[in-house]
């Protein structure tokens, strides 16, 4: 079941019901059935893959809740009896077992989420078929990245001990697989999630309301926007040059308003249930530098690698020792050789995350090359401040970063859609070899797949957007602001709705697409 | 507390009332222009109740006899329920439908959407579709309506969308917005009646030039689906004391072989049923195809119509013991109403 289909909505609203009305302690279960009934519509087959996930992992840390539960009694039976060596021999023994438990179980999961996007591509697709391998084989199960990277978040923070075991199986089951955010994340913390939605609670009219306004707008920036934009998205990807330039700009509409419109969605629903998910997205189009913009983007993801790839790279044994030798060798450089071995590290993970092709790979080294240059040439930077103080007050200088940061991030973004990355090279270079700019004026932008009327539908809508973030950016909350105002509300909300209803792109005529992340 | 009770229901009733307005002025009205066939289905609900005969079918019924003359001629008050491209599954349950608002003595069915057995055989995905929405938008609720459209549906098409789109409308009609003509805000509330009990008078004249050459189809049988429905028809009738009557309109396109004209005149006498093939009593009935048809031989116009009818209701008095109801003071008053709306119809389309 996707959250454009007509049959979520009734789902959603009975969910919503019925979870309001059951009694307060029995909550989390109606979430549970209701998140299983959602995945079975997905196809029953898939099933299979997120009860492997939830019973690997909770096998694992039930394992490891054990076997530490086991040292603390220990510990605690013997304190006077052992030396502090002994004590940290034993701590260190636990700490094995308990990786070791970790690892098999990572390797389990990972394993299977890797076996399955490799079967998405040939020559291992022709190679399975008709194989013994054949039934995994069906797709990419849907969500499969997001619920997995969220569970195996959880069995690492268990090991580190900074979450506590969820002994009880289906509680477990429910952090797996909460279906609001099962399709494209926003992918959360246990220790953030998991208190939210075990913890009976009290109905609070206001942040009901808040989810659904903010259901709407997903599905305003989902429909109105992401999914008309797509026809043309699809057109210029045959182009070359100033074509080619448009498409990096239509693609990054498009890719904003179907990915944040679908974490409008599981936030807003989410919400509404009084589970308050993680944001993913803080208008990233206005970061004025690459850091600043992955700070702002698809944020949750950036925490976990952060959190499970990138700082235990940094800090493992041989980058100390690289660190170490570098130092000596390279000065200041060498200080940082090990951060950026660990960014390398960590951004091809999250390129291979996207997909098992060498494009998004590139797009994770060309993100890692960005940062790594940004950094290498910050004391060129501050000298040039330095040269010119008062300039980065300036608003037009504040644009100026905006802009190009919004461009180099589009001509990187853009090697998604090239699964050959030489075809993405080759339309790179057109920018400056092939000049025709006159595709602007002479009509070319009428036969993409948009009329005259959805430019301007689009126009419209892309400006509320703009200006709704523009608010966001220097005010604040806008449904706050509406929130004492509630005349105004109601004509903007039911506004909002009509113009979803009128203007979305589904039905007959129009080939809805699936979100974009909901391929990961 | 109690305002704000107060006030988020009548924002929702306030919300409900204008999605609605807006399916209704969004909704095709199918009053002018090309397909006012799609009006069809809707006007039924308006005529239904005296009607000793019921017809059901696509355009061949719908276009090819006139409901006024065999009233005129016979006294034999009737009905067309048919719209463009109806398919068999769809006509069984019009029929459905018709039996919870009167009880015909005759329901006649025309054969011709035998051959299409299943939605998937019906033309391409967009056509079938629109072709759909007319008969089915137009029905009023009822579990025949939601089988019908569950029977019109091929596999792939079969989803929540589809089917919550027939539900509302609106759903399928959203972007229509852009493209509303004067109808849709003349129409908006109110319909007019664009056929004469469920005929659309055509008076135009297109002679029929050479004769139709159409491919063989290579399995000449029936399916398995057509004869599904045609044998529920066959029951449906029997179990509500309808006399059921097979027909094959006076048409030249789509061609009706020989081989499918033996399998329902055997099915026909197996099952006691009548079953006339009126392209075989066209000299009988009088039919000039350089001055009867609208469109070179597919359907018959407005003189077609009334010579078919005037044949038709010979047959069927003959046949099926139908009174002559002219008699009928009520009902003569409601026909002789038709009868001159139909009149200035003609009146008007004739120039």
């Amino acid at each position: 079941m996707q959250f454009t289909s007509f049959g979520f909505l009734p789902f959603a609203a009975l969910v919503l019901l019925a979870y309001w009305v059951t009694p307060k302690k029995a909550r989390w279960i109606t979430l549970l059935l209701a998140s299983y009934v959602f995945y079975i519509f997905a196809g029953v087959e898939y099933l299979w893959f997120m009860l492997f996930t939830t019973a690997t992992t909770y096998i694992t840390t039930l394992c490891m809740d054990n076997i530490l539960q086991k040292q603390d009694a220990f510990l605690k039976e013997n304190k006077a009896l052992l030396s502090r060596e002994e004590k940290k021999a034993y701590k260190a023994a636990t700490k094995n077992k308990t990786r070791l438990l970790m690892v098999v179980c990572l390797v389990l999961n990972f394993g299977m989420l890797a076996v399955c996007k490799g079967l998405l591509i040939d020559p291992f697709r022709t190679m399975a078929s008709g194989s013994f391998l054949s039934f995994l084989s069906i797709g990419l199960p849907l969500g499969m990245s997001f619920y997995l990277f969220q569970s195996m978040g959880y069995v690492v923070d268990i090991h580190r001990g900074t979450a506590k075991a969820e002994r009880n199986p289906f509680k477990l089951a429910l952090f797996v697989s909460f279906f609001p955010q099962l399709i494209q994340g926003p992918i959360s913390q246990f220790s953030v999630l998991a208190p939210q939605m075990y913890a009976p609670k009290d109905f609070d009219g206001k942040e009901f309301s808040f989810g659904l306004q903010r259901l709407l707008w997903g599905y305003f920036k989902k429909l109105v926007i992401a999914d008309r934009i797509a026809a043309a998205v699809g057109t210029l990807k045959g182009f070359e040059g100033t074509g080619f330039f448009l498409l990096t700009v239509f693609y990054a509409v498009q890719l904003y308003a179907d990915f944040t419109g679908g974490i409008d969605m599981a936030i807003g629903l989410s919400q509404s249930l009084g589970i308050k998910l993680p944001e993913n997205f803080i208008r990233p189009y206005f970061s004025k530098n690459i850091a600043e913009y992955w700070r702002r983007w698809h944020i949750t993801l950036g925490e976990w690698m952060k959190s499970y790839i990138f700082y235990p790279i940094s800090v493992s044994q041989p980058m100390l020792k690289l660190s170490k030798a570098a130092r000596t060798k390279l000065g200041n450089f060498g200080k940082r050789l090990p951060v950026y071995v660990a960014s390398i590290a960590t951004w091809a993970v999250t390129g291979i995350w996207h997909g098992l092709s060498p494009n998004f790979l590139l797009w994770g080294m060309l993100n890692c090359f960005v940062i790594v240059v940004s950094e290498e040439l910050v004391p060129l930077y501050e000298k040039f401040h330095n040269r010119f103080p008062g300039l980065k007050q300036k608003k037009l200088y504040g644009g100026f970063e905006i802009l190009r940061m919004f461009i180099l991030m589009n001509l990187i973004r853009i090697v998604d859609l090239f699964p050959n990355v030489l075809d993405y090279f080759k339309r790179m270079g057109s920018l400056v070899t092939t000049w025709n700019v006159n595709i602007l004026w002479d009509g070319t932008l009428l036969n993409l797949g948009l009329s005259p009327l959805d430019y301007g539908i689009l126009g419209g809508a892309i400006a509320l957007v703009f200006a709704v973030s523009l608010y966001q950016e220097k005010k604040g909350s806008v449904r706050e602001m509406l929130w004492t105002k509630p005349a105004l509300r109601y004509i903007l909300v039911f506004a909002l709705l009509l113009v979803t209803v009128l203007m979305g792109s589904y039905g007959i005529g129009y080939n809805a697409s699936n979100f974009i992340y909901n391929q990961f | 507390m109690k305002k704000k009770l107060l006030i988020l229901p009548a924002v929702l009733a306030v919300c409900l009332a204008v999605l609605y307005l807006l399916q209704m002025l969004l909704m095709p009205k199918y009053m002018t222009g090309k397909h006012q066939e799609g009006a069809l289905i809707a006007e039924y609900y308006h005529n239904a109740g005296n009607n000793d005969v019921v017809f059901v079918g696509d355009c061949e019924v719908y276009e090819n006899f006139s409901p006024i003359t065999l009233w005129e001629e016979y006294g034999i008050p009737s009905y067309i329920r048919g719209s463009a491209q109806q398919l068999i599954w769809q006509s069984y349950y019009l029929m459905e439908e018709t039996l919870k608002y009167e009880k015909p003595k005759v329901m006649v069915f025309n054969v011709l959407s035998m051959k299409y057995d299943t939605p998937k055989s019906t033309g391409a995905q967009s056509q079938r579709e629109a072709y759909n929405r007319m008969t089915l938008d137009g029905m009023r609720w009822s579990v025949s309506k939601w089988n019908s459209i569950q029977a019109s549906m091929t596999e792939e098409e079969k989803s929540w969308q589809a089917e919550l789109s027939y539900i509302f409308p609106l759903l399928r009609y959203h972007d229509r917005w852009s493209s509303l003509e004067k109808q849709d805000f003349t129409y908006w509330f109110k319909k007019d009646q664009v056929s004469d009990n469920g005929y659309l008078m055509q008076t135009g004249v297109k002679p029929l030039g050479d004769a139709y050459h159409e491919m063989r189809p290579m399995d000449m049988n029936f399916g398995e689906n057509s004869w599904y429905y045609l044998e529920k028809m066959t029951q449906l009738c029997k179990e509500n004391g309808v006399q059921l009557v097979l027909i094959k309109a006076p048409a030249l396109s789509p061609i009706w072989w020989d081989e499918w004209d033996l399998q329902i005149e055997e099915y026909a006498a197996k099952n006691d049923l009548l079953y006339v093939n009126l392209l075989d009593y066209q000299e009988e009935i009088g039919i000039d195809w350089s001055t009867d048809t609208y469109d070179a031989g597919l359907h018959l116009n407005v003189y077609g119509a009334e010579k078919a009818a005037r044949w038709f209701g010979k047959y069927l008095q003959e046949n099926c013991d139908l009174p002559d109801r002219r008699n009928d003071t009520a009902l003569s008053d409601i026909w002789a109403e038709k009868v001159a709306t139909y009149n200035q119809r003609k009146e008007t389309k004739e120039g």
